[in-house]
């Protein structure tokens, strides 16, 4: 079954499909570009991956249980090593989550046809000003 | 006492309009009841025994006339009469209908609350010192600290989904009356090298089935490094503790499994990073902080008509003895209003109840009120030259009991009347005691006693802390009263120790009779605690005397 990208635009096709995800065991150092595409178990540590950040263009992290947070922490710290490329939220995942796991860093969420379905696209907009709405930008220094 | 600012109101009403969508989204299937229960839980609304229950957040237990007054109106409104104070420093409503709970919300956002991470696995309502800002022993008002926290966990996108829930308690004072080592981070206002305040930093504290006292994570924490140091905590804990098992997934577990020092070595080098990126807080908020919390313009006035009333009314004179403590500016006191009437249940205050408390505080009181997670209420700032009156007033509303610290000053979670996952009673076993004991004068002859009751092995009941401690079970179909002794909430914390097997619901208070009674005989002085006793006898005495009799009827 097709997967549904979620970004701020609203609803898009799957502009990569699961295969062109390489585990940490596949990548290999050096080349000009980056454009490693990396499946990032969320029991990985990041810190393993830090050699290999210039060589990716994409993570994906996967949500096995809406419940299991351990991906808005991979993502946070992820984008506190220096990791500018792209970064994905894949699985059970619901609309009301969508602004955390932007403010957490990921840019999109692959989510399945058939919670799209019971989710729809307005359910997933962002309210406004959401990235420098909360409280923990609000409390630092030119916050 | 701190205002919220107009972004607070605004983060709370737009709270209350999301749950509203969220509770429509629910009844039209978009979300799945799967879906929609933490989202409920995050605003604070379980589903109870019988009905759902509505959680509301008191900030580390602070409050004013108002808002005290608006919470009277929601249980009459909404409820049944009542409220209930709990362990955490906040209230419950126990029968609200699911429909209803977003209009319970708007009226709560009327005067700045709100009941949100006041459940689920999230960062929990902060607690502090109850005594804060009033206490005489105080080296910083933990509420800076605590409402910091509050605004930092408050929708932090990291930290919505951990393990497990994550309650932090803070204290400025050394006497730490905010039970700071039995959460799952406290922090313990210190002096460092320089006799500048900082925090000494415990973590993975706990109750419940698994009683753990907290461990020295950081010694000395500069308060600039607060945030990021607890960031880093919190962050280690939600990407290793564990999720197979909800009964292991509290960071007591893991400081457990992983060992102190190994835990302290990841959670300095998460600190390490997180610290090169951090701005700083707004010192701008900080000074809003300081002067939110600052003293109210104490009053000089003459303690004349105190002096008189303690002559004068030996009611008075014994109210004051256990429910007025000492306070920081001279001629004030401390007033705790006891929600433990002989024989009531603990924790409970009615609407009329709650007005008088609003009025109290607000004519005597410099409109301030607190909630003791010991489920009383305080009033911190009332000169002694207005103690009398209002003591007038607390007596003329049931409110007068004085009790404070002593047997009928129990600790009681709700128990088998409300919670579902409960495997006894509590409250009623609390009422029993609280008359038996007062019947037969033993309060008064004991003195300071701490008992605390849980109505299963979550232990909301605090009871492995109690000096007496008392667990209720569920032995095939019948209730069954475990008891524990020499556990300690403060400073000296420690965890009470099993005495042997359990008793009938009928005979735990006779039991309870037979160990205050070697209690009496045994110790040295009037003023060697109970505690004082088991510490420096042991177990033995006291296990004889639960035990003796039928151990002589075996043989």
């Amino acid at each position: 079954m097709a997967s549904v990208i979620v970004r701020d635009d609203g609803f898009h096709e799957d502009d990569l499909g699961s295969e062109a995800f390489s585990t940490l065991d596949d990548l290999e150092l050096g080349g000009a570009e980056p454009c490693a595409k990396l499946e990032f178990g969320n029991s990985a540590d990041p810190a393993a991956i830090l050699d290999y950040l210039p060589v990716i263009d994409t993570i994906r992290i996967p949500f096995p249980d809406f419940t299991d947070g351990r991906g808005f922490s991979l993502a946070s710290r992820l984008r506190q090593l220096g990791y500018n490329g792209r970064l994905r939220a894949s699985g059970h995942l619901i609309s009301d989550q969508y602004p955390q796991a932007r403010r957490s860093g990921f840019d999109e969420i692959e989510i399945s046809e058939e919670l799209a379905r019971r989710q729809p696209a307005h359910l997933w907009k962002l309210p406004d000003g959401w990235r420098s709405s909360g409280y923990q930008t609000r409390i630092l220094k030119n916050g | 006492m701190y205002d919220y600012s107009e972004f607070d109101e605004g983060f709370v009403r737009a709270r209350v309009a999301e749950f509203r969508g969220q509770v429509e989204r629910r009844i039209s299937g978009a979300l799945t009841e799967e879906e929609f229960k933490p989202l409920r839980l995050k605003n604070g609304l379980y589903l109870q025994l019988h009905a759902y229950m509505l959680r509301v957040a008191i900030p580390y237990g602070t409050m004013n006339s108002r808002q005290m007054r608006q919470l009277a109106m929601i249980a009459e409104r909404w409820d049944k009469g009542f409220g209930h104070f709990t362990t955490r420093q906040n209230v419950q409503f126990n029968w609200p209908k699911l429909v209803d709970v977003p209009d319970i919300l708007d009226a709560l956002a009327d005067v700045s609350m709100h009941a949100i991470q006041t459940s689920g696995n999230c960062i929990r309502n902060v607690t502090a010192d109850h005594f804060a800002g009033a206490a005489a022993d105080e080296i910083e008002d933990p509420r800076l600290t605590a409402e910091l926290l509050r605004q930092w966990s408050t929708d932090h996108p990291e930290f919505q989904y951990l393990p497990r829930k994550f309650k932090i308690a803070v204290t400025g004072s050394p006497n730490d009356r905010a039970v700071t080592r039995a959460h799952d981070i406290g922090l313990r206002t210190v002096r460092g090298p320089g006799g500048e305040a900082g925090f000494e930093v415990l973590v993975g504290g706990g109750l419940g089935r698994t009683p753990m006292i907290g461990k020295v994570v950081r010694d000395f924490l500069p308060k600039q490094d607060l945030l990021p140091y607890i960031e880093a905590i919190l962050r280690v804990y939600n990407l290793s503790g564990r999720r197979d098992n909800k009964y292991k997934a509290r960071i007591k577990i893991l400081v457990h499994e992983t060992g102190i020092d190994e835990l302290r070595k990841r959670i300095e080098d998460e600190f390490t990073a997180r610290r090169k990126s951090f701005p700083g807080v707004d010192p701008r908020l900080l000074e809003s902080l300081e002067s939110g919390f600052a003293p109210p313009g104490f009053v000089s006035l003459g303690d004349a008509p105190y002096k008189d009333a303690v002559r004068a009314d030996s009611g008075f004179r014994a109210w004051a003895a256990t429910n007025v403590a000492a306070h920081k500016a001279p001629g004030y006191g401390i007033v705790t209003v006891s929600l433990k009437p002989v024989g009531g249940i603990p924790g409970d205050a009615t609407s009329e109840q709650m007005r008088a408390l609003a009025d109290v505080a607000e004519r005597y009181g410099h409109d301030e009120l607190r909630v003791s997670h010991e489920q009383n209420i305080i009033i911190p700032h009332i000169h002694r030259a207005r103690i009398p009156s209002a003591y007038e007033a607390l007596k003329e509303a049931g409110l007068a009991t004085p009790n404070i610290g002593l047997a009928s000053d129990i600790i009681a979670c709700p128990g088998m009347d409300y919670c579902a996952l409960a495997t006894a009673r509590s409250i009623p076993i609390a009422q029993e005691i609280s008359s038996r004991f007062k019947e037969l004068g033993l309060e008064d002859r004991i003195g300071p006693l701490k008992i605390k009751i849980s109505g299963c092995i979550n232990a909301c009941g605090h009871h492995h802390v109690g000096h007496i401690g008392i667990l209720g079970l569920d032995r095939a179909g019948v209730e069954n009263y475990q008891i524990t002794l020499g556990g300690d909430a403060t400073e000296t914390a420690a965890i009470g120790e099993k005495t042997g097997p359990g008793f009938s619901a009928d005979d735990l208070v006779p039991a309870l009779e037979r160990l205050a009674g070697r209690y009496l005989e045994v110790r040295q002085s009037k003023d060697e605690t109970f505690l004082e006793s088991y510490r420096r006898l042991g177990a033995t005495p006291f296990k004889e005397a639960l035990y003796g009799e039928s151990l002589r009827k075996a043989a």
